[in-house]
């Protein structure tokens, strides 16, 4: 075992979150609404070398495999990320994240005057751009600060 | 276009103009047949005020030999009991042939077309689109000056003027020349200067108009509104700046035309009206054609 691997440890069952860019790793947890307020066991890697990424971070939640919507909207910050599912210690599937043309229901638009943020059976919908996003609804663009409209309620 | 919604001048080609500025032009010279459209009802839906958009559809759709039928003021609608837009347009299209709609929120217009399987034309949404009242500034142009090498100002609020973002990307579809001018604060939105960029636009930004007077083809004059600003002395200064009188046009071309999608307050003094460059009161009466143009084409299929 490397000096490398012997950071994070190996988890029994969930997902592990590999190739994240360096200093995003709170980020990605953002974005799974965690915290820490559930229990849940959490183990961080951040700014580990990589051969790939110069720095990277690396995220290893317990217990949480990720929903395709997790995926598409972490794709987002980290279109390098490599998805592991893990079950007894071992890697059962493992994925790069692709980025999705749109995301639905995932962003909230920070457009106030935005049709989507009215009491209306409409969900937010954002058309993915090389950087950043767009409301299909009222054109808004976001680029910084993405994780600041995760709308995970 | 049979069917389809107008929700946006993004998804006009410069055919599509083309063909509804023909057809303008057409009937604007001979008139149309009124008995196609004598069972044909349009109906407009105005949530925020309106004067000329309003009573422009409405007198297109009757020139066509159609009716129309008006929700009224909001207040006097059932939107003040709580009815959402969604649930307005699914009982609307039940009764009409199409569907006018003017909104104070961006978007409304695209998702009313998502519950409606009648052509939802969008007449404003927030501060987003106006494709109609592009489509009358592009007739007004092409009768003037024509499309060739054209290079046009739009001056005033960029940020918040619907009429403006409209107008310039289908002037990218066009390949005009644009000059945009206004203070920094007022200046376009990321998201219509982004499609721009994308499409590549011919596209520069001043602060100044002087710096560009001379070169126009079309000055494109948009009203400064006073909410957008803190306090009323920033509101004067800029608004002054951005003030046409005869005076500044003694720079410009002599065949320059001035272009204003009304009302204004007065950022046109009342001396330029009498001027041989004044095209704003024109330019208002073409959206009587222009609709009538537009509806032709959305409606020809349904009617006989």
């Amino acid at each position: 075992m490397t000096d490398q691997e012997l950071r994070v440890s190996k988890i029994e069952s969930g997902t592990v979150i590999d190739h994240v860019p360096g200093g995003h790793a709170l980020k990605v947890l953002a974005i799974l609404d965690i915290d820490g307020s559930d229990g849940e066991t959490v183990s961080i890697g951040m700014n580990v070398p990589s051969d790939k990424l110069g720095r990277k971070d690396v995220v290893k939640v317990e217990g949480h495999e990720l929903s395709q919507n997790e995926v598409d909207v972490i794709s987002l910050i980290a279109s390098d990320a490599s998805i592991n599912i893990i079950r007894d210690f071992d890697v059962v599937e493992k994925s790069r994240v692709d980025r999705p043309t749109t995301v639905t229901d995932v962003i909230a638009c920070p457009n106030r005057n935005c049709i989507t943020t009215e009491d209306e059976p409409v969900q937010s919908k954002f058309d993915v751009l090389e950087n950043g996003v767009r409301c299909v609804y009222c054109d808004t663009i976001i680029r910084e600060d993405l994780t600041d409209h995760i709308d995970t309620a | 276009m049979h069917r389809e919604h107008v929700l946006s001048t993004k998804e006009l080609s410069r055919d599509d103009i083309e063909t509804v500025l023909d057809r303008a032009a057409d009937i604007a010279h001979s008139g149309t047949d009124r008995s196609r459209y004598a069972d044909t009802i349009l109906a407009l839906l105005f949530f925020e005020p309106s004067t000329r958009t309003k009573m422009s559809f409405d007198t297109a759709m009757k020139r066509l030999g159609g009716t129309t039928i008006d929700m009224g003021s909001v207040q006097s609608s059932s939107v003040t009991k709580g009815e959402s837009l969604a649930d307005t347009i699914r009982v609307i299209e039940g009764y009409a042939d199409a569907i006018v709609l003017r909104h104070p929120s961006e978007g409304a217009a695209k998702m009313a077309s998502e519950f409606a399987d009648v052509p939802i034309i969008n007449a404003g949404d927030g501060a987003g689109q106006h494709p109609t009242q592009t489509l009358l500034d592009l007739h007004t142009i092409r009768e003037n000056v024509g499309f060739d090498d054209l290079s046009i100002g739009i001056m005033g609020d960029l940020k918040y003027g619907r009429t403006v973002h409209s107008l310039a990307h289908a002037l990218t579809k066009i390949d005009a020349r644009q000059h945009f001018i206004s203070p920094e604060s007022l200046r376009l939105p990321r998201s219509v200067r982004f499609d721009l960029h994308e499409a590549g636009a011919n596209v520069r930004e001043h602060t100044d108009l002087e710096d560009v007077l001379s070169t126009l083809d079309v000055l494109y004059v948009t009203r400064i509104q006073r909410e957008r600003f803190p306090d009323e002395n920033e509101y004067r200064e800029v608004a002054g700046q951005y003030r046409i009188t005869e005076a500044a046009l003694e720079a410009a071309n002599d065949d320059l035309i001035v272009m204003h999608p009304l009302p204004r307050v007065d950022e046109i003094a009342p001396g330029v009206d009498t001027t041989t460059h004044a095209r704003y009161f024109e330019q208002a009466h073409n959206g009587v054609p222009v609709r009538m143009a537009l509806l032709d084409l959305l409606l020809q299929g349904e009617a006989q």
